[in-house]
């Protein structure tokens, strides 16, 4: 059933490539490899799951790929555009909390359809629209400082859905979330996913939301993070998180899990060994 | 009247009631202390001689045309420190270089005696409302300068990234992410430079004698007319609270979210 492909092999067919990308940051303690010779390629509507314990360069990769990080190694490329800025396909979900304090719930969704210049009404209404998709309706007028930490989430991923960004970026988009929550979600968001056709690239440390998510997923090693494995992901669509209770799943979540701890307890060590020093 | 609209009263009035309680208990507290004689009467006018001062000092001292006066010179240099403040933090934020080369210099502007720079500036506009003003601008400037060069710089990286991603032009970052992001470190240098610039204003009318309150308050000290001062200092405080109000309103209006 789990079929596991082999490292680094690519399609072409790709509408998001990444190719050999390396990164290296100069830190106190010397020239650091973050990103190291990683590539993936991810299919037009296809939801690609990259997982990798904590400071393994996701966040890196995440950057690269929405070109927002200048000098590092290796090509990004979009529809066969090479990427060398924030390419207008491509809308992102960040790991920090990225709402804007000082706008209203409405007015940060509207936030992406106002630069482009659409008109008022036509932008609110838009915006409204999302705001539903996210089950935030009644809370239009309510400032950021109103809501709790995954209502605040959630009006970053509406507004992002707003742009209708035809690839999908998404670091960690549910970390500050309770385990429901974070289900019911994932949920919301693969439904949006699926009506639109989004191609998704969702960067994660959590097994299960990989697993309930993906097509695919991309695992990462610790330090310097290279591609340790891809794994394909064979569970029927429409998925809804109630799949997290069959066999097949828990068969996957094991599998990814064998490969993660390797990489987390070697994290681990290493920050041990790094105290110490 | 239903318990919801009688708590609403209670919470917006409460503290204004506690604050102003609190008032008439200290100066009722005063006027004991002086009529028992345990605090000395030629230094500390009783609070009811106060009162008794404001329609004399109403009548006689052309307290209104004085207060517009102060309220004037105040907002001038208000309105400076606040405009070209900002406008120089904005530049300096622009230009790191220049940043560097100058924040030590604000920062020490902002914590020196400017006002005994006072001989300078008569010689410089005479003895005229303008070196009330610039006394005024010169106080209340750094404290604007640095604080929005702070907001600006602490504005946190994701925000500017999420305007990045979304291929905003760089005077859309600004305007549209930066400045209101650095908004509320703003507001908080406008308030403390105003503090300056009033403290400032009053001062040097005091020191030149020349206008407005501070001049009646010198004036009044020098005929030993201690309730007239002290009325006339209220009008001070007045000055300072119609400030501190129009500062909320503005920053309530610019930023809804606080
Ligand atoms: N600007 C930077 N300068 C120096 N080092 C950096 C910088 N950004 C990231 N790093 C380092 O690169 C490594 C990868 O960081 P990254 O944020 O990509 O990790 P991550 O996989 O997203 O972790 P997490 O799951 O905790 O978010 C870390 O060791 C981090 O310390
Ligand atoms: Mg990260």
């Amino acid at each position: 059933m789990s079929q596991v492909a082999s490292v680094g092999a690519q399609g072409s067919d790709g509408i998001l490539v990444v190719d050999d990308i390396v990164k290296r940051f100069e830190t106190a303690e010397g020239p650091l490899t973050a990103v190291d010779h990683v590539s993936l390629s991810v299919k037009p509507g296809e939801f690609l799951a990259v997982i990798g314990p904590s400071g393994c360069g996701k966040s890196t990769l995440f950057n690269i790929v929405g070109g927002l990080v200048d000098s590092y190694e290796g090509t990004v490329t979009v529809a066969g555009d090479r990427v060398r800025g924030p390419h207008p396909a491509i809308g992102m979900v960040f790991q920090e909390e990225s709402t804007f304090p000082w706008r209203s719930v409405i007015d940060n969704v509207a936030f992406p359809l106002e630069i482009t210049g659409m008109r008022k009404t036509e932008r609110l209404e838009r915006a409204s629209h999302f705001i539903s998709l996210v089950g935030l309706d009644g809370f239009e007028r309510r400032y950021p400082a109103e809501l709790s930490g995954g209502m605040r989430q959630r009006v970053s991923i509406a507004r992002t859905l707003a742009s209708e960004p035809k690839i999908l970026l998404m670091d960690e988009p549910f970390a500050a979330l309770d385990e429901q929550t974070r289900l019911l979600l994932g949920d919301k968001v693969l439904q949006i996913q699926q009506e639109l056709q989004q191609t998704t690239l969702l960067i994660t440390h959590n097994i299960t939301e990989a697993v309930q998510l993906a097509d695919r997923i991309l695992v990462m090693t610790y330090r310097p993070g290279r591609v340790k494995r891809i794994v394909d992901i064979d569970l029927p669509r429409p998925r809804s998180s109630e799949i997290v209770s069959s066999e097949a799943f828990g068969h996957y979540v094991a599998q990814i899990w064998g490969d993660l701890r390797e990489e987390a307890s070697r994290g681990m060590r290493d920050e041990e060994t790094r105290r110490k020093a | 009247m239903s318990a919801a609209v009688q708590h609403r009263l209670i919470e917006r009035w409460l503290p204004a009631l506690l604050g102003f309680g609190t008032l008439i208990v200290f100066l009722v507290a005063v006027e004991v202390l002086i009529r028992v004689g345990l605090i000395n009467r030629y230094i500390v006018p009783l609070p009811t001689q106060i009162a008794a001062a404001f329609g004399r000092v109403v009548v006689d001292e052309d307290i209104v045309g004085r207060f517009r006066l102060t309220f004037i010179e105040s907002f001038a240099a208000g309105a400076m420190i606040t405009i070209i403040g900002v406008l120089v933090g904005m530049l300096l934020y622009r230009f790191p270089l220049w940043r560097r080369a100058t924040e030590t210099w604000v920062a020490a502007l902002a914590s020196a005696p400017t006002v005994l720079m006072y001989p300078l500036f008569l010689v410089i506009f005479g003895r005229s409302a303008w070196t009330i003003i610039m006394m005024g601008f010169v106080a209340g400037f750094p404290p604007v300068v640095l604080k929005t060069i702070e907001g600006l710089v602490t504005t946190r990286s994701v925000l500017v990234n999420v305007g990045r991603s979304l291929n905003l032009s760089s005077v859309q970052l600004f305007t549209k992410i930066l400045f209101p992001a650095a908004l509320p470190t703003i507001f908080t240098g406008v308030r403390l430079g105003l503090i300056f610039t009033l403290i400032n204003v009053v001062g040097v009318e005091f020191l030149i004698n020349f206008g407005g309150l501070g001049q009646l308050i010198n004036d009044l000290a020098e005929r030993y007319d201690l309730p007239g001062t002290y009325a006339a200092i209220f009008f001070v405080i007045l000055v300072s609270i119609l400030f501190f109000i129009a500062i909320e309103k503005a920053e309530r209006w610019l930023r809804p979210a606080g």
